[in-house]
């Protein structure tokens, strides 16, 4: 039932551009998390990933998501790279859905009622 | 400046825009999600792609099988702006995997699912239904009509599913914009009032 451990390393080679994490320094991140680049930071230190992400995050927001595709990275490289971007300050982030703010129903009604104005 | 896209105007989101909802479009493979998500979406469509390693794999039931599993799971995405503060996310993913960490991925946040099913392989939709009410989302089903599928009434449709009385059953067409949204109109209609139902007993969360 145990994986063997050696096996699992080899695995993880897609996640060089992490230095081998699989996991963000933060939990926050969805794939509807909207994130924008800060545009007073310095660009020196980052890593070319980093850099990408700052070019391509730097015109407007983004989700999550999108970013990862347009960078053609995994989902789970990518928030790792957003968490590290978040830390140093040159990533601000949106939360996806702010539940206290707005509840389910009145999200509910306003999708609706964008979907209908489209008919 | 090779990340940055070509064009522009369409690729980033409005100033405005404070929130972001995501709905799921599943189904089994071929059934229309990547036509359904691109048919409304604003953006070109985007795919992001998983490896989704041996780890993964065994946090959910594939223990016990040998250790050479490494499988790509795809989604497919686009977005529509409904109002200068809320953009709609459609997320079109494959439902038969069984990892758990991709579907706490994918559902985490989701307002609920359309599942679009073709009338020629009804059985095979059953692994992704079992699947969102494992998650607890909530799910409509679309047929997506294909040219020369058969078609049969709603009723027999709802038998062969084995769906609720309350499951929202549509036909759509995957290739048309009114089609598509109606179908998704349908989905938002029955969560609300599933949330009308249960505001009560969520109240603590």
């Amino acid at each position: 039932m145990t994986p063997s451990r050696k096996r699992e390393k080899g695995l993880v080679r897609p996640y060089v551009v992490t230095d081998g994490r699989a996991h963000p320094t933060r939990n926050t991140f969805d794939l509807v998390t909207l994130v924008i680049a800060a545009t007073d930071r310095p660009l020196s230190g980052l890593s070319p990933e980093e850099l990408r992400m700052m070019r391509l995050c730097r015109p407007g927001a983004l989700s999550v998501a999108e970013v990862a595709g347009h960078l053609a990275l995994p989902v789970s490289v990518t928030k790792v790279l957003l968490g590290d971007l978040v830390d140093s300050g040159h990533i601000i982030t949106r939360a996806p859905v702010p539940a206290a703010q707005l509840p389910d129903a009145q999200l509910l009604q306003e999708v609706l009622d964008g979907l209908r104005a489209r008919l | 400046m090779d990340s940055a896209p070509a064009s522009d105007g369409q690729v980033y989101l409005r100033t405005t825009v404070r929130t972001a909802a995501k709905l799921l479009v599943v189904g089994h493979f071929a059934v229309g999600k990547t036509t359904f998500v691109g048919t409304l979406s604003e953006i070109r469509p985007l795919r992001t792609e998983e490896t989704m390693t041996q780890a993964g794999a065994v946090v959910d039931d594939l223990a016990g099988v040998n250790g050479k599993t490494t499988t790509t799971v795809a989604m497919d995405f686009g977005r529509l702006t409904l109002s200068d503060q809320l953009v709609l996310y459609l997320f079109g993913t494959p439902g038969q995997q069984r990892f758990t960490r991709l579907w706490q991925d994918m559902t985490r946040g989701a307002l609920g699912a359309l599942v679009l099913a073709d009338t020629r392989r009804l059985q095979e939709s059953f692994d992704v239904m079992g699947r969102l009410e494992e998650h607890g989302v909530p799910y409509a089903v679309a047929v997506n009509h294909f040219d020369g599928a058969p078609s049969f009434p709603q009723e027999e449709i709802r038998e062969a599913l084995d769906l609720l009385p309350e499951t929202p059953l549509v036909v759509c067409d995957a290739r048309d914009r009114i089609s598509a949204t109606r179908a998704l109109i349908r989905l938002v209609q029955y969560l609300q009032t599933r949330t009308a139902t249960t505001s009560i007993a969520q109240e603590r969360v």
